[in-house]
């Protein structure tokens, strides 16, 4: 369980990123933060995950969160297991080195994701879809119930969105709580019960039926947006839910 | 596909995320993770023990040669004689050439090969660039300055490793002040960070020299700082064996520590590392050993540089693996560098000069010709 209460940021006095923000994050559940650019999405995350410390307000955690950096290079050209070991920091002693379990539990997490394949690759050498997941494992590895991801699809190609995506939504399958940040609304729509909207005119958090609307979304990015309906019976899986995503008017 | 939670094939593998150890009867089509554990420990395992063998063949065979030969099967009788009751053919020449006059120069090249290679290694990971060495960031400088003092004062042995110490630790901190401001690439500031911090100690070793007696200490101070372990004794071998090997040992403990902090320090704190405190731990280690190899030896260049590189091209960036290969191969090299010192010419080649002169070049090699393999920097 991950709970925000009244949090606020600002990089200097009286210079708020955001205040104000409360939220919770109960298992099995997404929570999306959403806005413009330099809008405050990765300060929040940060906070969240107990990388900042707020100014004001209270950031309660049951455990200590798994951690999805956005994707970056490694100094270091490190297997790809070697990184999802050091998931298991913090259950490693200080002169340690990971033992048996941490390898078991490093191996299951890969598998978790669907990357047990990749372990003896080198982190460098792969896609950036295979880098998001490698980092989700990492985070998983770790073994906190609660997940939060600085914009997991930032870069990736569609077939790779999905493929994060789909993840993501396993992990909610099986209990866990996520916070993620995200530049796609249609991402926010397919995965999140609840939004953050980070906007210039203040911060709102509520259901995503009630956020993710053509009004809410056209004001938060200033430019206009419609959400659509869309079936999906052509893969031959029943479909319970109908599915919505979005339509931006670019203009001509 | 985007796929929707209600679809059947999501939930095929529910089961608890957290990823404790399973049960042994692991799902059909999954890796034997036992297996894969044993050989990761493996993989640590065989890389040190065959450099570990290499040093001792490099070692066993510089004691044997000079310029008054021993024979390689004596040499190995002296040695197990000083551990077993072996019976000894050498004679007692060769037993006082072995033991007083190249043991303890072999054993001074040792660990001041393997502190600046270990302690190189263990700068580029938490700097995050494999281009950063003693000498580049301007420890060594820091380092050649307090013992200067040292030697200037007239202060005796433990006082030069003392001086070597604080001072080399005081430029490490002047170059973490100018890199940990915001503005500017890492890679940028350390390198200008290095040039400052090392022509500001190298300005005041100029300074020791030119108001050093031109009789008394000028020579010494001179002699000392051509880098050379020709004046070797058990002595000098007692001052760097402490904090070479406290250092070193430091270092070799928090070496899984050390890829966390490589990571960077959002990383390394998101997975539960402070970065702050164990970067610290791992400077002052260095600077231990740096301090001590550079108060028994002078200033020996490019081994911390050269060294952990080739060892990475070897065994990869794994620390685990890298920081007790890079020491045990930095010990084999400055011992082959200092025998071709002391017997390819009839007189002495200085050693730092040697090392700077092999080192420059395979650098380059090195560098054009592996570049994507082992590290990856922007």
């Amino acid at each position: 369980m991950l709970e925000l209460d009244g949090v606020g940021f600002g990089y200097s006095p009286r210079d708020w990123v955001f205040r104000g923000v409360s939220f919770r994050v109960p298992p099995g559940t997404a929570t999306a933060v959403l806005g413009p650019n330099g809008s405050g999405k990765t300060t929040l995350v940060r906070c969240a995950a107990g990388l900042l410390d707020p100014q004001e307000g209270t950031v309660r955690l049951s455990e200590s969160a798994g951690y999805v950096p956005q994707a970056h290079g490694s100094a270091f050209a490190y297997r790809a297991l070697d990184m999802v070991l050091m998931g298991r920091a913090r259950h490693v002693g200080v002169f340690r080195t990971p033992g048996s379990s941490d390898h078991e539990a490093a191996l299951e997490a890969m598998e978790r994701v669907g990357a047990a394949g990749l372990r003896d690759r080198r982190f460098p050498t792969l896609s950036g879809g295979e880098q998001q997941l490698i980092l989700i494992a990492r985070a998983i590895a770790a073994g906190s119930p609660v997940l939060v991801l600085d914009e997991p699809a930032t870069g990736l190609d569609l077939k790779n969105q999905a493929r994060v995506l789909t993840l993501l939504r396993e992990l909610m399958a099986d209990g866990m709580a996520l916070l993620l940040s995200t530049h796609h609304p249609d991402h926010a729509l397919h995965l999140a019960d609840r939004v953050v909207l980070l906007g210039r005119s203040g911060v709102r958090t509520g259901s995503a039926a009630e956020l993710l609307t053509d009004a809410q979304l056209s004001a938060l990015y200033g430019v206009r947006v419609s959400t659509v309906a869309y079936s999906d019976d052509g893969d031959g899986f029943p479909s319970s839910t109908p599915r919505r995503t979005i339509v931006v008017h670019y203009g001509s | 596909m985007l796929d929707g939670a209600g679809a059947p094939r999501l939930r095929k593998r529910v089961r608890p995320a957290l990823p404790r150890a399973g049960p042994a009867s692991a799902p059909a089509g999954t890796v034997d993770r036992k297996a894969t554990a044993r050989r990761r420990e493996t993989a640590v395992v065989v890389p040190v023990a065959l450099t570990a063998c290499f040093l001792a063949v490099v070692a066993v065979l510089a004691l044997a040669v000079g310029r008054y030969s021993v024979p390689l099967d004596h040499v190995v009788q002296i040695l197990t004689a000083q551990i077993a009751p072996v019976p000894v053919q050498a004679s007692a020449t060769e037993q006082n050439v072995v033991l007083l006059v190249r043991l303890p120069r072999v054993l001074l090249a040792l660990l001041v090969g393997g502190g600046l290679a270990i302690g190189g290694a263990a700068l580029q990971a938490i700097f995050r660039n494999p281009l950063v060495s003693p000498e580049i960031i301007g420890v060594s400088a820091g380092a050649s300055f307090g013992g200067a003092l040292a030697l200037l004062l007239g202060l005796g042995p433990f006082l030069l490793v003392g001086g070597s110490f604080a001072c080399g630790l005081l430029a490490l901190g002047t170059l973490f002040l100018i890199t940990s401001g915001r503005a500017g690439t890492p890679m940028l500031k350390i390198v200008l960070g290095g040039v400052v911090t090392g022509s500001f100690f190298s300005a005041l070793v100029a300074l020791v020299t030119y108001i050093a007696d031109p009789n008394t200490t000028l020579p010494a101070i001179v002699f000392w700082l051509l880098g050379s372990v020709s004046t070797a004794t058990f002595t000098k071998v007692a001052v760097a064996l402490i904090p070479v090997l406290g250092g070193a040992a430091v270092l070799v403990a928090l070496r899984w520590r050390i890829n966390v902090l490589s990571l960077g320090d959002e990383d390394a704190a998101a997975l539960g590392v402070r970065p702050r405190p164990l970067r610290w731990v791992v400077l002052v280690s260095v600077a231990l050993i740096v301090a001590g190899a550079v108060a028994v030896s002078g200033a020996v260049s490019w081994v911390g540089l050269v060294i952990p590189h080739l060892a990475r091209m070897w065994v990869g960036p794994d620390h685990r693996v890298l920081l007790p290969v890079s020491f045990l191969l930095g010990g084999a090299y400055i011992v082959l560098v200092d025998t071709i010192a002391r017997t390819a010419t009839a007189g002495e080649i200085p050693l730092g000069v040697l090392t700077a002169l092999i080192g420059a070049p395979v650098f380059f090699l090195l560098l054009r010709r592996n570049r994507e393999k082992v590290w990856d920097s922007a």
